[in-house]
């Protein structure tokens, strides 16, 4: 599913961000990726996206070799990937039900499958009753159940998420784990970045800890291990 | 499916020229002020481009036969003349022609002087014109070389004068038009640029979810090409209506001058055309460079 060998990462201004990384993920996994800030987290995550190239090494996600992919059919590759960030990235003028649609229409979809998968989708995250509203008039939490239903509406095998509750308060984090556990146990394979210490050692998960671009630590069940 | 996207394309395109308001407006407003400015340079360069044609087509050569031939014999000669090429015109004008040309040149007063005239001294004078006014000089010297024909007035003193400044005009006017045109050109771009560069963050978005970038594309290319004809549309409309005024309060001539205007049918034509096409094109064309831009990984 997600395969990485002996990757690493240097970024045009020298910095190392990844020094060596192999992992496998399985799908229908759960794992959180933690480390100190700066750590190279979130490089790890945008390799499997393709936001950015390893300098070195092979990774396979979904059936793409990243490496060899071509940037024209970086889309294919995202199409099967379904990415929330801490900012939730909406498109900020258009409604939580377009936002939703907007990932269907990109595949060409037929309008009225869009709007049924739509409604289908946003209740799935508890927000049926929001479609026409636009972003700026929701709750933040409100906003990351729109990014999730948004990266779920293409039923992606995988859902990579990069600190999805970093700017929540504990009661939306929690709402939207609850979330995630939920995609979790329908089979789609998810992969977190975060630094939410609570979250990780409740709902124990596999843990793979990174510090200095490389992985120091990776557990089944694991707990979060830092201080903060 | 392409149908289907499509359409959604151009509905996009149409939703977002409205929801960037004012950014929008912005970029309308540049175009329409650019090509304004382009369309009042046109409206200048049509009518020295035609005034210019007026004169040069003025342009004639008198050849003066042998006094003692005749207006038959100059018939002969006429068909001759007919046959030189480059040559697009005769005019052939008899003795009695020229001296009643003559008296009304000289006036009440004095025509009179040419009744003591007795015979008519006058020759039989052909009134040539070039194919090309440029040629003129050429044409005059071949018909130098016929030798019925006694003198032929060239006007060789004020024709090449006189084609140094067309030129002169002609090339002042094309340079114009071109800064014109650059700046035009300049200006829409940087407009749909920015216009554009507020919405990075958007277009960055709709390359995490999974568009190609032809999808991307395609309603900010109808957007900016709505805005490149609307934004040509009105100048070409007002401009239209100011030369149909200017044509009517002028009488369709130079102001004080004998030189016609270009026609108001040729300059709603030329201009409104021109002025549609620079917009669609500037407008596809600014938006495409943009977004490509915002493209490149």
């Amino acid at each position: 599913m997600i395969e990485m060998q002996d990757v690493w990462k240097e970024y045009a201004n020298g910095t190392h961000a990844l020094n060596g990384i192999s992992v496998h993920i399985t799908k229908g996994e759960f794992v959180y990726v933690v480390g100190p800030s700066g750590a190279g987290k979130s490089t790890f995550i945008k390799l499997m996206y393709r936001e950015e190239r390893p300098t070195r090494g092979h990774i396979f996600v979904n059936g793409f070799n990243i490496e060899r992919l071509k940037n024209r059919k970086i889309p294919y590759l995202r199409r099967s990937i379904g990415v929330v960030f801490q900012d939730f990235k909406l498109l900020p003028r258009l409604t939580a039900g377009e936002n939703v649609a907007y990932a269907l229409e990109v595949i060409s979809t037929p309008h009225r499958h869009i709007r049924k998968r739509v409604k289908e989708v946003m209740e799935l995250v508890g927000l049926g009753d929001k479609l026409d509203v636009l972003p700026n008039q929701l709750s933040g939490g409100e906003q990351q159940r729109v990014a999730v239903a948004r990266a779920l509406v293409n039923n992606p095998s995988v859902i990579i998420a990069d600190e999805p509750t970093g700017n929540l308060d504990p009661e939306n984090s929690w709402g939207i784990m609850k979330l995630f556990q939920r995609i979790n146990d329908r089979g789609t394979t998810i992969v977190m970045a975060t630094h939410n210490k609570d979250i990780v050692n409740t709902i124990r998960k596999r843990v793979i800890a990174i510090e200095n671009g490389k992985i120091v630590r990776d557990e089944s069940k694991g707990m979060y291990g830092y201080d903060n | 499916m392409i149908i289907n996207s499509l359409s959604r394309h151009f509905k996009e395109g149409a939703k977002n020229l409205i929801r960037n308001g004012w950014m929008s407006f912005a970029a309308f407003s540049a175009v329409v002020v650019t090509l304004a400015i382009v369309g009042v340079s046109l409206l200048v360069a049509l009518n020295v481009q035609q005034m210019s044609k007026y004169v040069a087509n003025q342009l004639e050569v008198s050849a003066y036969l042998q006094q003692n031939l005749s207006n038959a014999e100059g018939q002969k000669i006429e068909m001759q003349v007919e046959n030189i090429p480059g040559v697009k015109s005769v005019v052939l004008e008899t003795k009695q022609q020229g001296l009643k040309q003559l008296e009304t040149e000289l006036g009440p007063q004095y025509g009179d002087l040419l009744k003591g005239l007795g015979t008519n001294p006058l020759p039989v004078t052909l009134i040539v014109k070039a194919d090309n006014p440029r040629d003129t000089l050429q044409v005059a010297n071949n018909l130098k070389t016929i030798p019925q024909i006694a003198s032929v007035n060239d006007g060789a003193e004020y024709v090449r004068p006189l084609f140094r400044v067309l030129d002169i005009v002609r090339n002042i006017g094309a340079v114009l038009l071109l800064a014109m045109f650059l700046t035009a050109v300049f200006l829409i771009s940087n407009t749909i640029r920015i216009a554009i560069f507020s919405r990075r963050r958007e277009i960055e978005i709709m390359r995490l979810v999974g568009a190609t970038n032809g999808f991307i594309r395609m309603p900010f290319l109808v957007e900016s090409t709505l805005i490149g004809v609307f934004g040509g549309a009105v100048p070409a409309v007002a401009l239209d209506f100011l030369y149909q005024y200017l044509y009517q309060i002028s009488g369709g001539y130079f102001y004080g001058i004998h030189f016609p205007l270009i026609s108001v049918n040729w300059f709603v034509i030329k201009v409104t055309v021109a002025l549609l096409v620079l917009g669609f094109v500037l407008g596809f064309w600014g938006g495409f460079m943009s977004v490509r831009k915002f493209l490149r990984i």
